[in-house]
Formats: C-alpha cells, sequence, structure tokens
C-alpha cells in the first residue's frame, strides 16, 4: 500500500461513442497522457501526468474529450485542505523545494476588482472617441525640472531621451529561453507594428531580433546572460532587473535541457548548461552601487537611451522607488506579487511580496511628497489583465502598464503553470523543436495586434466617459476611482474614497 | 454637509471680462451689466469680480483682501499680519446693504508690505514670500480666508447673483482698465464666501467656466511644487498652474497655453521637424498640466487678459473689439448688452487664446 494518496490531480474523461481512435490526443500530449492500447484498441490515459493544459481537448477532432478537476476529497477540514497534505506528500517523498509556473494562485485580494471608475454626466460632457480625437500616447523617460524658451518661443532645454508609445502597454520581460522564438518573434513584430515595447527578458538578444530594435526593451539581470555593448545599443530602452513579482529576493534558472543551439548563443553559455541568475546583482549590494550600474549603461549607450530598474512590489517599495529615481533611474518598473513567471519556489511565489495596486498608489504618493515623481515614469505589472486594469493603474499613478501573462494567454497559453517542465503543448515554454512550431508566428502576432488594438478602444471608451480626451489628465488623478468593499486602510494606501462618497 | 475645500463641488458658470488696451479706467457699472445678462447661468451661490488698476494711490503694496468668520479670527489672523508685515492702512472693504445678499463675513482690506528683516531672513523673492503668508492664513488661520492678494488689483466676491454682489460691494465706485466677472451655478450648496469666484493669487485672477475632468492629475501636479489647494476648485488648481508656470517657470503666456491646451498628436505630426520636437518636450514634462474636459477661463494679470477654451471647446466662449476695448463673455449678448456695435465679434477655436495686453505695461 501506498503511504500517500497516489489519485491523480485531474480525470480525463473520453466519451467512448466519440471516439475514433485517431490518436491526434496521443500525438499532442508532450506529457504523454494519452496512448492507444492496441490489445483492447481503444485510447487509454495516464491522468498522472496530465496538467489540464487543454491542448488535447481543443485539438480533438470530434470532441470526445474533457479534462476535469478530480472530485476524489480528504476529509473536509479548513486547515488541512487537500493541497496543503498533497504538498506534504511530494515533498515527504521527493525531499525538494516545490516548484510553479506562472503567478500567485492564492485568493488575496484583487484590488483591481474592488475599485470603480467614474463618468461623466450633466456638469461636463462625456468624450465620444469615434468622433473626437482621443489620445493614448505616453512618453517614458526622464523629465526636467521645467522647460526653458527662448525670445521666439524656441525650445533650449535639451530633453533626456524618452521612448513614446501609441498605447500605455509594453510587453513584460520573458526570455528567450523561457519561452520560445516563435513567441519571442510574435511579442517583437507586434510591440513593433503597435509602436509600443516588448522585452528581452535576461536572455539575451539572437541576431535576427535586432531588426526590431526601437521597439525593443533590452534587459540586464544579475547573470548578466547575453550582455554585450552591441546588444546594449540594440534596444531603445535599458532595463536593468532587479526583481520579479512572482519572486521577489531570490534568482532565476534555466535548467541546462532547454539550453539548446540557440539559446546557448543569445545567452553566451555552453550548451546544455544550467543558467542560473544570482539572487542579488554581485555588483549591486547597495543604492550607490546601482548608480554606478546605471551611469556605466548610460555611458556604455551615450545617453541615448533611457534606463529602466524593476524591482518586485515588497513592503517598502517607496522607499526603496525613491532611492532608483535619485541614483539616476529614468524609469522604475514594479511587479506585483501576482506576476507570471516560467518557474518560481510555490512558497516564494504565493508568499513573499504585495499587490501591484498597493505598491502602486504607495510609491506614486511617496514620489510625489518627495517632488520628484515627475522627474520619472513609473511602469507596472504583476497581472494586468484587462484595459479596466489598466486605467485604474493609471489613474492611481502608472505612466504606463507591463503585460505578459495577459500576453501569453492571447497567443494560446491555458494557464496550467507547468513552464517549469519544458513540455508547453501550446509551443509557447519551450525550446523542443516539435513543440515550437505549433506556435504559428504570423497568427500569434495577429493576436497580440488584436488584443492590445482591443484594449486601446475600450481605454478611449473609458477615457472618454470620464470627460478625458488625454491619458496623461488620468494619470495619477485618483478622484476617478472609488473602493468598493474595501477598509478604511485600503482606501487610505490607495488614496481613493469609497463608492458613494 | 462640507464646506467648500472638504469637498469638490462641480459648477457650470457664466464668465465675462473688460479691457481696456490704452489702460483707461471705467468703472464697475459695464461688467455688472454684462454678467447680469445671464443671470440664468448661475444660480445665486457665488459671484465675483476682479478688478486691476484700481489702487493707483497704493500702487507698490500689496492689497489683502480677507474675510472673517469672527472676531476671534481676525485677532489671530492679524497678528499674524502684524509680524509679517508693515500695515499702511487697513480699513472694511466698504458695503452697502442689498436684498438678496446676506449672511456676509467681516470683510477687511489691508495694504500692506512685508516686513524686510522678515523678507531677508527667509531668503525669498517678496512675491513668493507673500504667496506663503496667504497660504499659512488660508490653510492654517480657522475662520480666516485672503482672497485677494495682489498690487493696484482686487478681488469682489461672495454668495449670491453676481450682479446683486457688485453692487453691495460699490463697485460703480471703483475704476478699473480690467474687469473681469464669474456668475457661479455649483450643484451643491457650500454658501461659504470663500467659495466664490474669481480665485485669485498675487496678480493673478482667474474666472472659469466648465469642470474640468483632470482636476486631481492637476491637483496632485501643482502640491509638488507646494501649492496647498485647500477649496479643491477647478479655478483653484488652473491658477496655480499659471503660477507655477509664468512665475516660477518663468515662461511667456504663448508657452502657458501650449502646455494647458496642448495641440493633439495629430496636429503636432503636421508640424515642423523643430516643434514636434518642442511640442513632445512640452507634452513629456507638462503633461501634468494640460486641463482636460470643458472650460473656458479668463486669466487677468497686471497688464491684460488671457481667455482660453478647452481642445475640443466644449464651452462657450465668445470675444468682440471696438476701439481700444477687448471684451470676451459666455454669451455674445453678454457683450453686446454693453457695446451695441462692436467693430468685430468672433468666437476662438478650441485651445486658441486672446491675449489682449495693455501698451505700456508688459
Amino acid at each position: 500500500m501506498s503511504l500517500q494518496l497516489g489519485w491523480p490531480d485531474y480525470m480525463v474523461i473520453r466519451d467512448e461513442n466519440r471516439c475514433i481512435k485517431c490518436e491526434v490526443c496521443a500525438k499532442q500530449c508532450a506529457n504523454e497522457v494519452h496512448k492507444l492500447d492496441s490489445d483492447y484498441d481503444k485510447m487509454m490515459a495516464d491522468e498522472s501526468k496530465c496538467v489540464n493544459c487543454h491542448r488535447c481537448v481543443a485539438l480533438c477532432p470530434t470532441r470526445a474529450l474533457k479534462i476535469k478537476v478530480n472530485d476524489l476529497e480528504f476529509k473536509p477540514n479548513a486547515n488541512w485542505t487537500g493541497s496543503a497534505i498533497k504538498e506534504i506528500y511530494k515533498q515527504a517523498s521527493s525531499g525538494g523545494v516545490l516548484l510553479s509556473g506562472m503567478g500567485n494562485t492564492k485568493p488575496y485580494p484583487v484590488y483591481w476588482d474592488k475599485m470603480l471608475i467614474n463618468a461623466s454626466q450633466v456638469t461636463n460632457p462625456s468624450i465620444d472617441p469615434l468622433r473626437e480625437p482621443m489620445e493614448t500616447s505616453v512618453l517614458l523617460g526622464r523629465k526636467p525640472e521645467k522647460l526653458e524658451f527662448d525670445k521666439d518661443g524656441k525650445l533650449k532645454t535639451k530633453m533626456p531621451p524618452q521612448v513614446k508609445l501609441d498605447v500605455p502597454v509594453m510587453f513584460s520581460a520573458m526570455s528567450f529561453g523561457s519561452i520560445s522564438k516563435n513567441a519571442h518573434e510574435a511579442l517583437a513584430r507586434a510591440a513593433t507594428d503597435l509602436n509600443i515595447m516588448y522585452n528581452t527578458g535576461e536572455g539575451g538578444l539572437a541576431k535576427e531580433f535586432y531588426q526590431y530594435g526601437p521597439n525593443t526593451i533590452v534587459q540586464i539581470a544579475s547573470g548578466r546572460f547575453g550582455v554585450h555593448p552591441e546588444y546594449l545599443n540594440a534596444g531603445a530602452m535599458l532595463e536593468i532587473k532587479i526583481g520579479q513579482g512572482a519572486k521577489p529576493g531570490i534568482g532565476g534558472h534555466l535548467p541546462g535541457e532547454k539550453v539548446g543551439e540557440a539559446v546557448s548563443k543569445a545567452r553566451m553559455i555552453p550548451r546544455g548548461s544550467d543558467a542560473i541568475s544570482p539572487a542579488p546583482h554581485h555588483d549591486i549590494y547597495s543604492i550607490e552601487d546601482l548608480r554606478q550600474l546605471i551611469y556605466s549603461l548610460k555611458e556604455a549607450t551615450n545617453y541615448t537611451k533611457p534606463v529602466s530598474v524593476k524591482i518586485a512590489a515588497v513592503h517598502n517599495s517607496p522607499a526603496i522607488a525613491s532611492g532608483i529615481a535619485r541614483a539616476g533611474a529614468d524609469i522604475i518598473a514594479i511587479d506585483g506579487f501576482r506576476g507570471g513567471t516560467g518557474a518560481a519556489p510555490s512558497r516564494v511565489r504565493d508568499n513573499v511580496g504585495i499587490p501591484i495596486e498597493l505598491a502602486l498608489a504607495a510609491v506614486d504618493q511617496r514620489l510625489r511628497e518627495e517632488s520628484i515623481r515627475n522627474d520619472v515614469s513609473l511602469v507596472v505589472g504583476g497581472s494586468i489583465r484587462n484595459s479596466a486594469d489598466i486605467v485604474k493603474a493609471i489613474a492611481l499613478g502608472a505612466d504606463a502598464c507591463y503585460i505578459a501573462s495577459s500576453a501569453l494567454i492571447a497567443v494560446g497559453c491555458h494557464m496550467c503553470q507547468n513552464c517549469y517542465t519544458g513540455k508547453c503543448n501550446w509551443g509557447i515554454a519551450t525550446q523542443r523543436d516539435d513543440l515550437v512550431k505549433r506556435l504559428n508566428p504570423d497568427i500569434a502576432y495577429e493576436r497580440l495586434m488584436n488584443l492590445i488594438t482591443a484594449w486601446k478602444h475600450e481605454i478611449e471608451e473609458l477615457l472618454g466617459g470620464m470627460g478625458i480626451n488625454a491619458i496623461e489628465s488620468l494619470r495619477g488623478n485618483r478622484l476617478m476611482l472609488r473602493g468598493i468593499g474595501l477598509n478604511q486602510k485600503e482606501l487610505d494606501i490607495l488614496g481613493i474614497q469609497h463608492a458613494g462618497e | 454637509m462640507k464646506k467648500e475645500g472638504e469637498i469638490r463641488i462641480p459648477s457650470g458658470c457664466a464668465i465675462s471680462g473688460i479691457l481696456n488696451k490704452n489702460g483707461e479706467r471705467i468703472n464697475g457699472e459695464d461688467i455688472i451689466t454684462s454678467i447680469e445678462l445671464m443671470r440664468d447661468r448661475s444660480n445665486g451661490l457665488g459671484g465675483g469680480f476682479a478688478a486691476y488698476g484700481i489702487y493707483p494711490q497704493y500702487e507698490d503694496l500689496y492689497a489683502l483682501h480677507i474675510f472673517y468668520d469672527d472676531l476671534v479670527s481676525k485677532a489671530s489672523t492679524e497678528d499674524f499680519l502684524n509680524r509679517h508685515f508693515e500695515i499702511e492702512t487697513a480699513g472694511k472693504i466698504p458695503t452697502r446693504k442689498k436684498k438678496g445678499i446676506d449672511g456676509e463675513p467681516l470683510i477687511w482690506r489691508y495694504f500692506v508690505l512685508p516686513r524686510r528683516f522678515k523678507l531677508h531672513e527667509s531668503e525669498l523673492k517678496e512675491s513668493e514670500y507673500v504667496a506663503r503668508c496667504v497660504f499659512r492664513i488660508n490653510g492654517h488661520y480657522e475662520g480666516a480666508y485672503v482672497f485677494s492678494s495682489g498690487k493696484n488689483m482686487g478681488a469682489f466676491k461672495g454668495v449670491g447673483y453676481p450682479e446683486d454682489i457688485g453692487r453691495f460691494f460699490m463697485l460703480e465706485t471703483y475704476e478699473a482698465y480690467l474687469w473681469t466677472s464669474h456668475g457661479r451655478f455649483p450643484t451643491n450648496t457650500p454658501g461659504w464666501w470663500g467659495g466664490a469666484h474669481p480665485f485669485t493669487l498675487l496678480n493673478w485672477s482667474v474666472v472659469h467656466n466648465g469642470e474640468i475632468s483632470s482636476y486631481d492629475a492637476n491637483r496632485r501636479f501643482v502640491e509638488m511644487y507646494g501649492y496647498d489647494c485647500t477649496l479643491q476648485t477647478d479655478t483653484e488648481v488652473i491658477t496655480y498652474i499659471f503660477d507655477l508656470l509664468l512665475r516660477k517657470h518663468k515662461l511667456g503666456l504663448k508657452q502657458a497655453v501650449e502646455i494647458m491646451a496642448t495641440p493633439f498628436w495629430r496636429e503636432i505630426a503636421l508640424m515642423s521637424e523643430e516643434d514636434q520636437k518642442k511640442f513632445e518636450a512640452i507634452r513629456a514634462v507638462y503633461s501634468s498640466a494640460l486641463i482636460n474636459g470643458p472650460f473656458s477661463i479668463i486669466l487677468g494679470f497686471e497688464g491684460g487678459m488671457l481667455a482660453l477654451n478647452d481642445r475640443i471647446k466644449l464651452r462657450p466662449l465668445v470675444a468682440a473689439e471696438k476701439g481700444d476695448t477687448l471684451y470676451v463673455a459666455s454669451e455674445e449678448a453678454a457683450i453686446r448688452v454693453i457695446c451695441s456695435e462692436p467693430e468685430r465679434v468672433w468666437s476662438p477655436r478650441g485651445g486658441e487664446p486672446i491675449i489682449g495686453l495693455v501698451e505700456g505695461r508688459r
């Protein structure tokens, strides 16, 4: 008898009347769940390998398949829940750290869903975006305190470099390695045609992607993978990655199995070797060290590109952000604890960091109290799920938002949270050639274009409803928000009033 | 019910302005007649005037107009004034009984200069010193409110219809080269005199019709530069933006307009490369000073006035000229009632400023 419950998490329900034994499910499943049993001439399933990614369900030509959460339950216990017990079984048998992919799954409050947006009625008119101009462009970069003009009204001030986005959205850092080449290509092409930015992540940049430079953010992370002068100058913006919302305080690990020829070249590491990013940058043990790295990067790029510093949202984010602004960063990116990841220890993902909504509100307010908010741009990510989340983030004080999970869902991710296995059946979080080619970069590109275009329309509608025709007039405009079901402390931190006030 | 300053109260309005570009002064009858015509744009909950050139005998002194709730607040405020200013002369602002005007506070006027040693000690410019003293009183002295603090100019305002307020303050006895006025239609009943318009700081006065949808973005921007938005009104924040841009950042009127009603990106795309760079810089640095939503405003200052609409003209604004006089108002009728045959009448486009300057002043 086994010491632990050997029952799988999911059940594969196959309608025998519909199944034609075409074996599509078997061919599609990289986890090898499905198999034709020739003795019985019947499709069988080893459900213990199933991750509920829906690939077989989506491709079954006769719609014979369903995956359900296994309804076998432990005796009800509010403290010792099924997952708590199963995690102990797993660790007791493996002796290892629990791993997860994608973002925090725990039922923490989602503050986006507890904020409501205003609209104009009578005392000022709403604006129809189909009839009137509606501006969603933003400029990211350091701003001088004021401008100077000569007698003829000509600009005298020399402006620091700015990056202009047509929509206040950017594709957040996802390295080539953690995601496939086809996914990377779709992001780069969509960013270019949408006139927004995508981010290389810490995986370096393959030569064939240099053509998307004007819409590329090149990231410099603690492992320094693929960082060289040409790389730094390949993008239009640089980003120093200090932390990530899904795993604040720890580094990263790309298993050697994912490091094939192309990834090895982009990262400048031997093929098949693990790529381990240390928890801290070993040349940044304090804020003054960060300043040196910021200016090293500026020197390396001749002060032509803004430098962003990305941190995870943690308890003292406001003070950290203030330090980053004063250390010379042009953009501060903050990643909330619901942000996604290719792989993170589950305990860290589910217990470390704070929601982006609270971090954003606190950071924006702190920078204003120090009169330095206008000096820098503020970008937030860590689970932006739709255009309303973006509008709320900007009203709280963000300049723009980073999205990654949403972008991957647009190209087919089904949120099975097993990215770290490298067996992504949708061709996204994998380097296996047979799987990668499942993701058609042309279709993925088009779906990303569609998503952001749709969100742009929705942002315009919401702006027009508020009587605003330029998105900068929404930035930090917290009167446009009201809380619903929040306590006074939460309202105070968010800097908003309750609905009805 | 919360008083103005504790809550944000939107309002619609009427505005009117008359400027003599030769600097010749006229009494307050015309401006009262003009704003009176637009009575149905107000609802009796606020009216006011700003007048420039009215105190030639004290033209180098700051004229502080102050509302007091009671003698206690007057005593403590005067103690502050005595410590910070040399008071040349002081007295009640003359008023007459007027039907429809009641519940008025104590209304006092002081002609002052900063105490020299205090000013020296503060290491501030004189204007900044005065502005900070005004913020100090309005923010910290319960029951006292400085509603005018410029030189050779003054605001007169209160709760009531503007024409009644004008007659209450006996504006026919003042002569000014620039008059602006405001009739208010708040969608709430503050019943507080300080909340009426115009809003002023130093020599700036603003009358405004509209409800700006960028309010909180603008407020949180100017608060970074030491402005306390105690009233939570559009007019207050617009005045502070003007003060920040014109006085502190030393920009010209034209640049202030280019910031507050900035061109659309699609218009910028058609400009010369140099102008594109300029407007990109403006929209980068001063994006939070863009005034969004419906407004028409008249900024009064020493030497002229500026009238401006929002970028897509969501509020009315008409201008007219006759001889050396420039008129602006919410309605053409409000101009024709005092100038029956203007030489030119026009409606400025959204974002297109009307600037009138007095010869030989600035």
